[in-house]
């Protein structure tokens, strides 16, 4: 019962917008230039499948090679503040700097330095940029939050700091870490498609280039198919992420993996 | 009897809150068992941590015997790493102190048996009972073979037979390694069973408000509970306990 209603229930809800959707556009007239109906955007997702298949890969690309740096430099950053509170009170300004700025308004600055000959640098560094907040205080918060009865039995056995790091608080920090790095591959992708909007030039190709070329050749329906295509692939990796989170949670607590 | 741990003329100030313990005195003969008992807060926990090194005293001296390795702890709570098993938590100290991973856990899963939990090394934390965990927890501190172990209310959380149980067991435990037992708990009945000395706490800040004798064989007999000597003892610190609480009262 409670399973039908989580998928139906939504399904009809969006069929409703759909379907209301197209018959304003019908009934109203309005132009496909302006606003297409979901038939529209439809036919324009199927004509344009391979294109936008490829395009996909493309920033699918970006936001993983991003993502992979930016859990690498994350996370060797919270475990150096996580040793050091020296460490940890340096990178705090900067740390929240990264946070509150509007990361988009770097762009223009970031793609003059990786060079009109290669924006899909620009794409990366801006999704590294735009995916290191959540990560990095993610794992510092776990890195931080290790039990004190624990800590003490480590004083106790007269364990090294590396034994400390390796044996107790990097393997008590993997829920939290799992979190942060969960929202950092949602703002790595995000990162990577205003990259590839600021990076102004056709050779990345990935999808916000599609976005941008369809818009500007007033094709809407073109431009719906690829925001379409940009929503399954956030949802795709949303989807896979939790998988895996299902499973190393499962696997961290020694429980078989329990049914959302 | 050797002494193995002492505390002399102990005292322990926490900024903020005062004094938590102290002045005390406290000798731990080898292979003796010692009952700490007291109210809340009177600092039975704080000499414990003294004893095992993880804190400094702020007045006083603490002597130790053991060297490092040769104390173990458990605490109230089993404070197993959750992401390891069974045999890989206990494994844990004697890893920590260079033994390679397959004797170690070799020697792991020996101390498993003997605390009952044969057939359990793959567990995980989570996948235990209360009483499982605490045992789990008790074999990780006997597997250095420790010449002093520090119990801090290890049973608290546990149900009556569950206690009962893991009493007599960490005394047949005790039998066969013979470490020296500092067991701290507020449970009089509890200490006068498992201890040989009984050492009675005012309330905080904690200082010694006497002591029991416990003439009994160890392991106890069975229904030793009933016996004339149990009650005897069981009264006469219970009386040192209600005199302490009314003097501060």
């Amino acid at each position: 019962m409670r399973r039908w209603v989580g998928f139906l229930a939504p399904t009809l809800f969006i069929a409703i917008l759909l379907g209301a959707w197209e018959a304003a556009c019908r009934l109203l007239a309005v132009p496909d230039a302006l606003l297409p109906p979901p038939s529209e955007i439809g036919q324009a997702l199927w004509r344009n499948a391979g294109l936008l298949f490829v395009s996909a890969g493309r920033t699918l690309a970006s936001a993983l090679i991003a993502y992979a740096w930016v859990t690498l430099l994350a996370n060797v950053a919270a475990v150096g503040a996580a040793s050091s509170r020296i460490v940890e009170a340096s990178f705090k300004p900067i740390a929240v700097a990264l946070q509150v700025t509007p990361i988009v308004a770097l762009a223009p600055m970031v793609a003059v330095w990786s060079g009109v000959e290669h924006p899909e640098r620009a794409v990366v560094a801006l999704a590294v940029v735009v995916g290191f907040f959540p990560i990095y205080s993610g794992s510092l918060a776990g890195l931080s939050a290790t039990d004190p009865e624990l800590e003490r039995l480590f004083d106790l056995y007269g364990a090294t700091g590396w034994q400390r790091l390796l044996r107790l608080r990097i393997p008590s920090a993997i829920p939290q870490a799992l979190e942060g790095q969960k929202v950092g591959l949602g703002l790595a992708l995000v990162g990577a498609v205003m990259g590839e909007l600021s990076a102004g030039s056709g050779s990345t190709e990935g999808l916000a280039w599609r976005i941008m070329e369809a818009s500007h050749r007033l094709e809407m329906a073109k431009s719906f198919a690829a925001l379409v295509a940009l929503a399954l692939l956030g949802g795709a990796l949303y989807v896979g992420f939790q998988a895996f989170e299902g499973a190393a949670l499962a696997w961290w607590r020694g429980r078989p993996a329990q049914r959302r | 009897m050797p002494i193995v741990a002492a505390l002399e003329g102990i005292e322990v100030d926490y900024p903020g809150r005062g004094r938590a313990l102290g002045p005390f005195d406290f000798q731990l003969g080898a292979g003796e068992i010692v009952a700490l008992v007291g109210p809340s807060g009177c600092g039975k926990s704080t000499a414990l941590r003294l004893l095992a090194g993880l804190e400094p005293p702020t007045r006083g001296q603490v002597r130790r015997a053991a060297g490092r390795g040769e104390t173990s702890v458990v605490f109230q709570s089993p404070t197993l790493a959750p992401w390891l098993s069974a045999a890989a938590n206990v494994a844990l100290p004697l890893e920590l102190a260079g033994l390679r991973r397959g004797p170690a856990r070799t020697a792991a899963a020996e101390q498993l048996r003997r605390v009952g939990l044969g057939g359990a090394e793959r567990a995980r934390p989570a996948q235990l009972s209360g009483g499982m965990a605490m045992r789990a927890s008790l074999a990780r501190a006997l597997v250095t073979s420790p010449k002093v172990l520090l119990l801090d209310e290890p049973f608290a959380a546990l149900d009556e037979i569950t206690r009962r149980q893991l009493a007599d067991d960490l005394l047949a435990l005790w039998a066969e390694q013979l470490p020296a037992i500092v067991f701290v708990t507020h449970n009089v009945e509890e200490a006068v069973y498992m201890a040989s000395r009984v050492v009675v706490m005012t309330p905080g800040p904690g200082r010694t408000a006497g002591e029991v004798i416990v003439e009994a064989p160890a392991p106890r007999p069975a229904g030793f509970r009933t016996t004339q000597g149990f009650r005897a003892a069981a009264e006469r610190a219970s009386e040192l306990l209600r005199v302490a609480m009314g003097a501060t009262a």
